[in-house]
């Protein structure tokens, strides 16, 4: 379906997606070796925005707007988890 | 019309690529975990909005070529999702340093900690 609608962009979109997944590996760096809590929480966050990134794009490459829904979704959850993380750090928990 | 539509999208993905490595860059080249925020957070959430431009217009040029109505459903779902981003990322972000903060992790370069000395207690490297 989405090659014969759009070749060009469709093909610039799923470039973009496996460029931002090598750069989600890349942060795994920081995320097992960062010296305290907080920079693998920065580590953690960072990661989750390239994932809402990936899912924006996804979800034009297979014309689904559910995509967009899950990433809406996994947006407000990975914010949540950040807050908590933010919490248990601060010694409020 | 192709064409065209594949240079913008082009331009547009290429800046959210660009922001999107620096600040994964930011992660590596800082030295401690405020100025590794700083980086990381601001970039990624400017990379992401890009990339939503990106996809924004693609779906505008969609919409005036076949015109069918789910693009403008993916355009309004497309911007639900990058507010929500925009608001969230920031607040996660003050949630950190506040708490990196509290747990008395100190900047590494820096000479003075105002906040520190209101709060009444002094920074073990001064």
């Amino acid at each position: 379906m989405g090659k014969e609608v759009g070749g060009l962009s469709i093909t610039i979109f799923s470039w973009t997606v496996g460029i931002y997944a090598v750069l989600i590996v890349l942060i795994f760096g920081r995320l097992i070796a960062g010296p305290t809590i907080p920079d693998r929480a920065v580590a953690l966050d960072t990661m989750n925005s390239l994932v809402v990134a990936i899912m924006i794009v996804l979800a034009a490459v297979y014309d689904s707007v559910v995509m967009e829904d899950i990433a809406v979704v996994y947006a407000g959850l990975s914010f949540v988890s950040t807050m908590f993380i933010a919490r248990y750090i601060e010694g409020g928990m | 019309m192709g064409i065209l539509e594949g240079i913008v999208v082009l331009v547009f993905l290429l800046v959210g690529i660009f922001f999107n490595s620096l600040g994964v860059l930011s992660l590596y080249r800082f030295p401690d975990v405020y100025t590794r925020m700083h980086g990381a957070t601001k970039c990624s959430t400017f990379g992401t909005l890009f990339t939503g431009f990106s996809v924004i217009v693609y779906s505008l040029f969609r919409y005036f070529s076949v015109g069918e109505t789910r693009f403008l459903v993916l355009i309004i779902h497309t911007l639900v999702a990058m507010a929500i981003l925009l608001v969230t990322n920031a607040t996660g972000a003050h949630a950190i340093a506040r708490a990196a903060h509290r747990s008395r992790i100190d900047p590494k370069f820096a000479v003075v900690d105002r906040l520190a000395e209101k709060e009444g207690r002094r920074r073990a490297s001064l």
